[in-house]
């Protein structure tokens, strides 16, 4: 099997690193643009859409505060590292995850065949494909970013179906009543009343990639998950602890942020506060 | 061969069995097992079973029967949201089986609209958007088919309610919108499942004399489901009473109230208002008559005509033009009404 892997490595490394190029451009991109956005902007734009997600002040609040701690630590730079893997991460898996989650809805059979892979993806040990994606790629960011993406999809596709599959039939029904199209019930009934279900998706993608920072820092990520890393090298508790904090404030701004956004989209199509 | 063309809706024949291996059931039905036998036997369910009926143009046609008669699944045979296992289905002469995936979707969009008991309101559009989803589905302008909305809810009497959501509605105001959107389609066959049943019953009876009152301007084929028999003698034309998928009886109102054809039916009757569902030009004494001081039209019931009779002795029966077709006296309404007490 190793020397399989050799083979592979050794026959087809560039092409599937010119095939990985797209991903590396984007993390590219979103980064450049992270760190030549002057610090103020950034926080204007974080704080505006966390007014806009809860229309209240303490969320913004929340966010102000977090990314101030990240500017007071110096980790500023860092923290745009981490946050352009994470988004990138996200993206990508958003690009992916959905159109499977549509896939799998409609199909048994889809189901019982991705299932057990995406069961595979969250329990594997992401070491274990980490040292043959960092053979195939190279030690660097796009072995980190599939790493993260490996990760971190899986729960976007699983509430994308849920979702889909558990929107009310009875509204199904009508719409087929109709005289609906399959693509017409989609983007019609079926996303629209299970986007807070695919947004909690997106939540816990966002999430699942902050939590994989620090391991994909070790092949060649930077960002806060390298400050820790050598913060556990040189025996730096405050460097580690401070890192580590930065990462959480990361989660919280994002964590929250998406939860606020879906409340408001439950709020719109009723599915809070209904009379029962 | 039935001539079709004459009937909005002609259902022939019309068996749905659920389960993987509905052939094998099919086949013992049509040897004369029962619905038990064959359930016992092969695990499929019979939901409907050799169902006939046939519904003319312009009429309120009720189906009646009890929660699993199959009531709902036979309405929903009209729009092929269910396949038959067995039989026939046309609609306007147009045969609804072998249409395509596209031609039925046209034909949903445009020869049939359904209420749902469960209102199946869209939670994310406002009212006017939903009253409007039929017409949006058939491609008409934004403009057009809210305009068109807006009249429809009018006409159900939610004006001023056009921007709200569905969900602070009331469940009755929530089923006036679903009225609205079906009869905005503006076609000649509305198929009504359940359509009042989840209503309380002060607001139920509001709906029954609105759809009575729209009827008598729109002349609509209306296909009715109900459990209600109460329902099925007020708005019906026609009612056909449906048991374990297949059909007891089809005829007029008091047809089923004199004559129940079996002891199911009778169970229903005796509990029934028979004042409300017979007609008094069913029972009146025809022939030449002496033109009474006190008349009522030919669609009175007999409960319209009792309490008349305590300063008459006879009441006149009088047809559209105002002739006197018939009399009754206090004894024939009390006659009819206790024979199946």
């Amino acid at each position: 099997m190793d020397d399989g892997l050799n083979w592979v490595v050794r026959e087809w490394g560039d092409g599937f690193e010119a095939a990985a190029y797209p991903l590396l451009a984007l993390l590219k991109a979103i980064e450049d643009l992270l760190i030549a956005t002057p610090w103020w902007l950034i926080i204007v734009i974080l704080v505006g859409i966390a007014w806009l997600a809860s229309r209240r002040w303490q969320l913004p609040a929340l966010v102000l505060g977090a990314l101030l701690f990240l500017g007071v630590m110096d980790l500023w730079k860092d923290a745009m590292a981490t946050m352009a893997l994470m988004l990138a991460a996200t993206l990508t898996a958003i690009v992916l995850s959905i159109p499977t989650g549509v896939w799998m809805s409609r199909s048994a059979r889809v189901r019982q065949t991705i299932t057990p892979l995406l069961d595979l993806m969250q329990t594997l040990p992401s070491f274990v494909y980490l040292i043959p994606s960092v053979m195939i790629f190279g030690p660097g960011k796009i072995p980190a970013l599939i790493a993260t993406i490996v990760y971190a999809a899986p729960p976007l596709v699983r509430l994308t179906d849920l979702g889909l599959r558990s929107v009310d039939p009875a509204v199904m029904e009508a719409s087929r009543a109709f005289g609906t199209n399959p693509r017409q019930r989609l983007l019609g009934v079926q996303i629209p009343l299970a986007l807070p279900t695919i947004l909690a998706g997106i939540n816990q993608t966002t999430m699942m990639a902050l939590s994989m920072v620090v391991i994909a820092s070790m092949i060649g990520a930077g960002g806060l998950g390298y400050q820790v890393l050598q913060g556990i090298g040189r025996l730096e508790v405050s460097r580690g602890l401070f890192a580590g904090l930065g990462i959480v404030a990361l989660a919280i701004i994002f964590d929250r942020t998406t939860q606020a956004f879906g409340r408001r989209l439950q709020g719109r199509i009723g599915l809070v506060e209904t009379r029962t | 061969m039935t001539d079709t063309s004459e009937n909005a809706i002609t259902i022939r024949g019309v068996t749905k069995i659920f389960g993987d291996d509905p052939q094998t059931a099919l086949a013992m039905l049509r040897d004369g097992k029962s619905k038990a036998e064959v359930q016992a036997e092969t695990g499929q369910v019979v939901g409907l079973d050799a169902v006939s009926l046939d519904i003319a143009r312009g009429q309120i046609f009720v189906v009646m029967g009890l929660s699993g008669s199959g009531k709902s699944t036979l309405i929903r045979h009209v729009n092929r949201l269910i396949e038959p296992t067995a039989g026939d289905i046309f609609v306007g002469g147009e045969n609804v089986l072998a249409m395509s995936a596209e031609e039925l979707r046209a034909f949903r969009r445009k020869s049939v609209a359904m209420v749902f008991q469960k209102f199946g309101l869209l939670p994310h559009r406002s009212v006017i958007d939903n009253v409007a989803y039929g017409l949006e589905v058939r491609g008409v302008g934004r403009r057009e088919r809210r305009e068109a909305a807006a009249k429809w809810i009018e006409t159900v009497g939610l004006a001023g309610y056009e921007d709200a959501r569905p969900r602070q509605l009331s469940g009755g105001q929530q089923q006036r919108v679903g009225l609205a959107r079906a009869l905005a389609l503006d076609t000649d066959i509305v198929l009504m499942d359940e359509a009042f049943s989840a209503l309380d019953p002060l607001i139920r009876s509001g709906m029954q004399d609105q759809l009575l009152e729209l009827q008598k301007t729109l002349n609509k084929t209306i296909l009715f489901i109900t459990h209600d028999f109460d329902e099925a003698l007020k708005i019906g034309n026609r009612i056909a009473v449906l048991k374990d998928g297949s059909v007891q009886q089809v005829g007029k109102p008091e047809d089923i109230v004199l004559r129940p054809a079996n002891e199911h039916i009778e169970e229903f009757v005796r509990d029934v208002n028979k004042a409300r569902a017979i007609h008094v030009r069913s029972i009146m004494e025809t022939g030449e008559t002496e033109l009474c001081e006190q008349a009522v039209s030919m669609d009175a019931r007999c409960e319209d005509v009792l309490p008349l009779f305590a300063d008459h002795k006879w009441v006149g029966v009088l047809d559209q033009s105002g002739q006197q077709i018939g009399r009754v006296t206090a004894r024939q309404v009390i006659g009819a009404l206790a024979r199946h007490g």
